[in-house]
């Protein structure tokens, strides 16, 4: 932490697009309490008015202002320039997991393409809209996700491996177990889990889990409990039924398949 | 038509992705049209993922003597009946099943004892009545409505801004707009178009709005020929953050309140005794605002100039469990632990009752083929909104407004549209960059914003509204020369250029209104007129564009029938 002994700071900013580019250095004026988009913002109206960054709430719960800050994937809408060792340029760079457009804007298209392979809530026939808060705490964790795709960003199996053909990542695990561990479902997504989203190339390195700005525990809750499902239907699908029952609290009303 | 730009062609378009934008599109789906939705920023991203505390329906789970009348009666109670009250009674009758709806789309709101959706106090209601997430209800919402949109088969234009409404003579033909990563024009033919854009609070300083909100859509209406009214009628929420500067106007969510949050200011005096000491920091949303602006111009402000608002005094895991978001924007933005002291809170810009007319049954404007809902469009909340009713507007008056987009589009057939309005259209979107001097539009939208923040804010009198319509003016002036520097490649200068337009025509109306109403109503006080005067509580503000000037007219407000009037007249029972 350094307090009040550096009146400005240097960010140094991609600036490029597509075809390349290059780092360029801003200085700008330390405000107390500044995140790292204030300096962004102020960088755009003083210096460079075509500096492209995307933003929305401001607060953290949009997911929106996503980049690299001295290298590591986070929200800069919630990292404080206070928190960054100022005596040396802070290095803001875009997601590198996705094709840059312009400075920090990314084309995160692609996620929006993964996210229709899956198959949407299916409430049971016949469901009671009861549900007992227990049961949806659980699931309430995973749809906390605010879409920022960090987790992506950091996983190797995109990042390094550009494998995005077979692979959903981290974020579209949480948002399947949303669906996998909703009370109420359904439906059964182990098959889309196994063929369309690849959860076998996940190797369980917990990256994804460290970067999450909303501490979902991605591995741990929604990464290995979906494989062992994916395990279970595979190779052993009594089992998969009994723990969607016990899952489900509720037994399921008799006679209905897993058709997705 | 023909045309040098990317064209795509629909039944019915809606330009916005928030909650009614996205409600419309899975209706209108449903009637089997074929449906676009345009918005500026990714998708999930809109000003409804932000909305924090709930939805309001009379659900009755907690309190088991609600019901629509009740509901009805606190939202025309808090709109000072301004509103319109048909809207005001369909958007009661309604919520309850939109809300059920939402859940059997897959939302999980938090639960009762009882497994049924749980429902908290706010400002205004007589009873327990938000459905909601901890506070993070709108992400809930909007996930939710996303995805069923998109499994349903809408086509998302994402980052696409709409610069101009396109017509057949009087009616409706399409949109002009261009792709923000790009830069290039895209055209959109459609029989009916549904306006979604939401408000207008980046026109002011302190605002808990994204820079998303520069009243586009009522822009792009009135520049078409619609209606305006109740503009106004702007909320400044009580409690946005004040401090560090950065955070400034960032929403501090009513449910701290209505979890139990007081109020204090330096004096530790809970000053809302004195203002309302029936419902105190429960009270609606103008009178906690201008409470708190008092306390702290008559000297009694904390040290940042705002109020104390603590809720440290519940046990610190009930705290982070209800108020999780709240929690983490205090302790990372403002190194406050917010289980352990209080937060420093003062009113923001947050909340546009006003907006386009539409009628209240169709959600039509008086252009045929346009249509408009959510915070866009006017009338179910009068002078002032109560919290949880916004996000209930969407989805009631979104499916409303897509209901019968389908239908005027399945009647009609796709309109001409003649290519001197797109080449116009592009012409004017051009022109900055060709300019070799004047104002960056970052100067003059600090400018747009102090001058709104100052003249335009909580207490208004005619002498302040009089400098701000001048100082408009010579904003406008330098606004028609602002200039653009780089390419057209995802350039937020030259957006924000495009935007000012859409600022300083709302900015306009709203001061305009302000100076005619010469009363104080509900989010509307003049210094000057204190009091309510009957007279002006019988009639509307309506701004429209004649002969290429704003012009305002007054009309009268909506008649309620007697059986509703009855249940005004009626108490509103026990608390
Ligand atoms: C921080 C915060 C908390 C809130 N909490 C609550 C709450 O707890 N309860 C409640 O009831 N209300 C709440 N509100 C109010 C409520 O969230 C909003 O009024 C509501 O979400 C507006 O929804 P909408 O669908 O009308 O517009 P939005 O959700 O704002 O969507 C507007 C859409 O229009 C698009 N758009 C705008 N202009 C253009 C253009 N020119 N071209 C193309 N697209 C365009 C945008 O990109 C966006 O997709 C809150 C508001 C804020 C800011
Ligand atoms: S745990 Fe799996 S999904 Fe997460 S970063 Fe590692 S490989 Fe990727
Ligand atoms: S799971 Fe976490 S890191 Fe991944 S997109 Fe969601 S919020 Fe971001
Ligand atoms: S701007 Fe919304 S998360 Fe950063």
């Amino acid at each position: 932490m350094v307090e009040g002994s550096f009146a400005d700071a240097t960010l140094r900013v991609f600036r490029g697009d597509k075809q390349g580019g290059t780092p360029a250095d801003y200085r700008v004026p330390l405000v107390p309490g500044m995140v790292v988009l204030d300096a962004l913002h102020s960088i755009q109206s003083h210096q460079a008015p075509d500096l492209a960054v995307r933003w929305n709430c401001k607060a953290g719960k949009c997911g929106s202002c996503s980049a690299e800050v001295n290298g590591r994937p986070r929200l800069t809408c919630k990292t404080r320039m206070d928190a960054l060792p100022l005596d040396q340029p802070i290095t803001i760079f875009p997601m590198k997991a996705f094709p840059v457009i312009k400075d920090l804007v990314t084309d995160v298209s692609w996620n929006f393409r993964v996210n229709q392979k899956i198959p949407p809530f299916q409430p049971r026939p016949g469901t009671e809209w009861k549900m007992d808060q227990r049961d949806v705490n659980r699931v309430q964790e995973f749809r906390k996700c605010i879409e920022c795709f960090l987790c992506q960003d950091v996983c190797h199996v995109l990042r390094d491996h550009g494998k995005l053909e077979q692979f959903g990542g981290p974020r579209f695990f949480v948002r399947t177990a949303s669906l996998e561990m909703h009370p109420l479902d359904g439906a059964s997504r182990a098959q889309v889990l196994k063929n369309e989203l690849g959860i076998g190339l996940c190797n369980i390195t917990k990256c994804c889990t460290e970067v999450c700005p909303e501490d979902i525990h991605i591995t741990d809750n929604a990464i290995i409990p979906l494989k062992e499902r994916v395990v279970d239907e595979f190779y052993d699908p009594l089992l998969m039924l009994v723990r969607k029952i016990r899952s489900a609290k509720k037994p399921r009303p008799g006679g209905e398949g897993h058709g997705i | 038509m023909n045309s040098n730009y990317e064209v795509h062609e629909h039944d019915v378009l809606i330009i916005g992705a928030g909650g009614a934008g996205l409600r419309a599109a899975i209706e209108a789906l449903a009637q089997g049209v074929r449906v676009g939705v345009v918005c500026k920023s990714l998708l999930g991203k809109a000003h409804t993922v932000m909305a924090e505390g709930g939805i309001a329906a009379s659900m009755a789970n907690v309190d088991t003597s609600d019901d629509w009348r009740a509901h009805f009666r606190d939202t025309m109670r808090g709109g000072k009946f301004l509103n319109n009250w048909r809207m005001a009674q369909l958007h009661a009758q309604e919520a309850p099943e939109r809300v059920r709806e939402l859940e059997q789309w897959g939302a999980l709101f938090d639960r009762t004892d009882n497994g049924d959706i749980l429902q908290r106090a706010f400002g205004g209601h007589t009873y327990k009545r938000l459905c909601h997430v901890g506070d993070r209800t709108g992400l809930e919402m909007i996930r939710t409505l996303q995805d069923r949109g998109v499994h349903l088969g809408i086509d998302v234009y994402m980052e696409c801004t709409i610069t101009r409404l396109l017509q057949d003579g009087d009616r409706i033909a399409g949109a002009f707009g261009y792709w923000r990563e790009q830069g290039r024009f895209v055209v959109f033919r459609a029989k009916s178009v549904i306006i979604c854009t939401g408000g207008i609070g980046k026109a002011w300083k302190i605002t808990s709005n994204s820079w998303e909100y520069t009243g586009d859509g009522m822009a792009l209406a009135y520049d078409a020929g619609a209606e305006l009214m109740d503009m106004e009628f702007v909320q400044f929420h009580p409690t946005g953050m004040v401090w560090p500067p950065g955070v400034q106007g960032i929403l501090v969510t009513e449910a701290v309140r209505g979890e139990g949050g007081v109020l204090r200011n330096k004096n530790g005096e809970r000053f809302m005794e004195r203002y309302d000491p029936k419902k105190l920091e429960l009270s609606t949303r103008d009178v906690v605002a201008r409470s708190i602006y008092t306390e702290v111009r008559e000297g009694r402000g904390t040290e940042h100039g705002g109020a104390f608002l603590d809720i440290s005094h519940k046990p610190a895991d009930y705290v982070k469990r209800k108020l999780p978001s709240m929690y983490h924007q205090f302790l990372e933005l403002a190194d406050v632990d917010i289980t352990k002291g209080p937060m420093e809170v003062g009113p923001t810009c947050h909340y546009m009752m006003g907006g386009i007319h539409v009628d209240a049954e169709t959600a039509q404007t008086s252009i045929p083929g346009l249509f408009a809902a959510g915070e866009a469009a006017v009338g179910l909340h009068g002078a002032n909104r109560l919290g949880g009713n916004s996000l209930s507007d969407l989805l009631v008056f979104g499916r409303r407004a897509g209901l019968a987009a389908a239908d005027y589009a399945k009647g009609n057939a796709l309109p001409q549209i003649d290519s001197s309005q797109i080449e116009e259209a592009a012409q004017q979107m051009l022109a900055p960059f060709e300019r070799p001097d004047g104002d960056s539009p970052y100067v003059i939208h600090d400018d747009l914003q102090s001058v709104m923040q100052s003249l335009v804010g909580i207490f208004r009198d005619e002498p302040d509204l009089r400098r701000a319509l001048s100082e408009l003016d010579a904003l406008k002036a330098r606004a028609a020369r602002v200039r653009v520097e780089g390419s057209r490649l995802f350039n937020p200068g030259w957006h924000l250029a495009w935007d000012l337009r859409s600022m300083l025509t709302v900015a306009e109306a709203v001061t305009r209104s302000a100076a005619a109403r010469r009363e104080s109503r509900g989010a509307h006080s003049r210094i000057d007129y204190p009091a309510l005067d009957d007279a002006w509580g019988k009639k509307h503000n309506v701004v429209v564009k004649k002969a290429g000037t704003m012009t305002l007219v007054e009309t009268p407000v909506l008649e309620m029938p007697d059986g509703l009037k009855q249940l005004l007249a009626e108490d509103s029972g026990t608390k």
